[in-house]
């Protein structure tokens, strides 16, 4: 399993970002795979491939080891169509075998379109928007009162917040002076089929968690040498939640599907996903490794 | 021992209860300071305050939660479901003001669909206590479940002596021939007023206390039901969804059939007012439903006239 030193002072060295893209690149893989026989959120699961192999494989103290540990760092994905790369980031760092994944949609099996618990490593199922950031509260407060020190980390889609509890959830949060709560934002740009901008208006973003009480820091959520620097400085502030705003590319390593406002969700034929493959490998040519191409 | 003083009691004996409020204090004023950091005000934030309860009991705690009932069950119904319901967490809802008990302030404010919702939800519980006593008997082995539970919270002094507690099952007042009340909640008080007055004019009459909509005591109400005489319920809540459509449930599923005769809210919200104004317009006082029921009867020869004096509800804001 892929595990760098966690916390080292130096910038991420490029072998370091090199084995992380190749294990992004494998977890886009699984993406594709999960977008025919019905079809996933592939758009929406692209853009956060890389912000959650970066928190699973390098940056939380959560692994197959520890899933029960009450001292464990938690990861709540509130905006559950991304669970794709959620399922592919655990397949591959061994939360869940890979061949779980030919279960999809199946009833045999509970991998569906959003997180459940009965997979390894979710902490809590979602899929109805703006539920987790109070959730995460309820957790890091708990963790503050036993004098625990992990990390408490709520991913939510920047459509996700049109949803006014998230806002309710940070204001108390802020009164309450939770430190160890982030809410990462993946900026994709995109709610679910129309352009963020063009429907409800997010931006000025930054500016706006801060009014509510938490410091924030805004990068490409698609550098992991960002990202790094990013969240080994958690937390901000030792009395104010923290707020990372990833900017992203939804769709993104397939520029067929990037930035499109109807690959949100996407049912692709098997030939579909055969170039689909080829494509994604033909962007990320140097890195790839000796995973083998292949369509269930 | 009130209602605070229990819970005090309780969580200085168990760390996982934590008391969480959404700015409702009226019941736990004193609680900040004893409790230190298990006492979490989240502000006027019902929907986020269910959330982060869920969190707390992800974690091992059970939250006892506090805000007005209408906007727990209705507002924050989709964190309740959502949230508590669907990962089966031992949050336990104390809804104040449920039903009647809302008096004064209007439709916004009356949780009179809550038995309806909350039983609805898989695994949910639902408690409606008849009083203050009835409340504090059966809060121990609320709080100690491992079930998600709905509590209808009633602190009006206690007009009858109130049986133990036991899970699921009701507390039968009398068995009769003629008639019994099933009723649950503020309104046994009156229920009991009745029951005297329908006794005095020579009826036969049961009552049953059920305590809880879910555990429902499902021999009680069968028993009564083959005992064949007229079945009343009896609740602030709207008629669909309540008492009466359990019993219908119950009885379909039984392939009985019995004389029913409901008295609970039909298709309207009630008329706000001074609690004995409710009451008395909406017709739920004692000598309202001694009426209702003889009237049901046939009962031509009395007129049940004795007024009944209804104890105003103190409203702690």
């Amino acid at each position: 399993m892929l595990r760098c030193a966690l916390h080292d002072n130096d910038f991420m060295t490029s072998e370091k970002q090199d084995e992380l893209k190749a294990l992004a690149l494998r977890v886009r893989e699984h993406i594709v795979r999960l977008s025919t026989d019905g079809g996933c959120f592939t758009g929406a699961s692209l853009s956060c491939a890389d912000l959650l192999v970066y928190l699973y494989a390098d940056f939380l103290n959560v692994h197959p080891g520890n899933l029960t540990d009450p001292e464990r760092d938690y990861l709540f994905l509130s905006k559950g169509h991304d669970v794709p790369a959620l399922y592919g980031t655990f397949a591959e760092l061994g939360f869940m075998p890979k061949e779980r994944l030919a279960n999809h949609l199946k009833s045999n099996d509970s991998i569906y379109w959003h997180p459940n618990r009965s997979v390894p490593g979710v902490e809590f199922h979602s899929g109805s928007l703006g539920h987790l950031p109070s959730v995460a509260l309820g957790v890091a407060l708990d963790a503050r009162m036993r004098g625990q020190n992990q990390k408490v980390i709520v991913i939510t889609g920047d459509g996700e917040l049109n949803e006014g509890t998230c806002w309710e959830a940070l204001l108390v949060a802020s009164a309450h002076k939770v430190n160890n709560l982030t809410i990462v934002v993946d900026r994709n740009h995109f709610q679910a089929n129309i352009a963020t901008e063009d429907l409800i208006p997010l931006e000025p973003l930054a500016p706006k968690f801060e009014a509510f009480g938490a410091v924030v820091k805004r990068i490409d959520g698609h550098d992991f040498a960002a990202l790094e620097a990013a969240f080994t400085a958690l937390p901000f502030s030792q009395d104010k939640p923290s707020v990372i705003i990833c900017d992203t590319v939804r769709g993104r390593g397939l520029p067929s599907i990037e930035r499109r406002a109807d690959r949100w969700f996407c049912n692709f034929s098997s030939d579909e996903v055969i170039e689909l493959l080829k494509e994604l490998h033909s962007q990320e040519a140097t890195i790839l490794t000796s995973e083998t191409l292949t369509v269930r | 021992m009130n209602y605070e003083q229990l819970i005090h009691e309780t969580a200085l004996a168990d760390e996982r209860l934590l008391v969480m409020t959404a700015e409702n204090r009226a019941l736990i004023r004193n609680l900040p300071g004893p409790l230190g950091p298990r006492f979490i005000d989240t502000g006027i934030t019902e929907q986020t305050m269910i959330g982060a309860a869920a969190g707390l009991a992800l974690r091992g705690r059970v939250p006892v939660v506090h805000a007005l009932a209408t906007f727990l069950t209705l507002r924050a119904f989709e964190f309740i479901r959502t949230d508590v319901g669907i990962p089966h967490l031992p949050v336990k809802i104390s809804a104040f003001v449920p039903g009647f008990l809302s008096d004064g302030n209007g439709p916004t404010h009356q949780a009179i669909e809550d038995v309806s919702l909350m039983r609805g939800i898989p695994g949910m519980t639902v408690f409606a206590p008849a009083d203050e006593q009835d409340m504090l008997v059966m809060l121990p082995a609320i709080w100690a479940s491992p079930d998600p539970a709905y509590l209808r919270v009633n602190t009006r002094p206690a007009t009858y002596e109130h049986a133990p507690y036991e899970m699921g099952k009701a507390e039968i007042v009398a068995e009769g021939t003629d008639v019994t009340i099933l009723t649950y909640g503020m309104l046994f008080e009156q229920t009991l007023i009745a029951r005297d007055l329908l006794t005095e004019a020579g009826y036969s009459v049961g009552l049953v206390n059920l305590r809880s909509l879910k555990p429902l005591d499902e021999a009680a109400v069968l028993k009564v039901v083959k005992g064949g005489s007229l079945v009343v319920t009896v609740e602030d809540h709207f008629q669909t969804g309540g008492l009466y459509s359990i019993l219908a449930e119950l009885l379909l599923a039984n392939e009985l059939t019995a004389k029913v005769l409901p008295l609970a809210l039909k298709e309207r919200w009630y008329k706000p007012g001074l609690l004995s104004e409710v009451l008395e317009y909406e017709g739920f006082t004692g000598q309202h439903i001694a009426r209702r029921i003889g009237e049901r009867l046939g009962d031509g020869e009395h007129t049940f006239g004795a007024k009944t004096k209804v104890v105003e509800n103190v409203f702690a804001e």
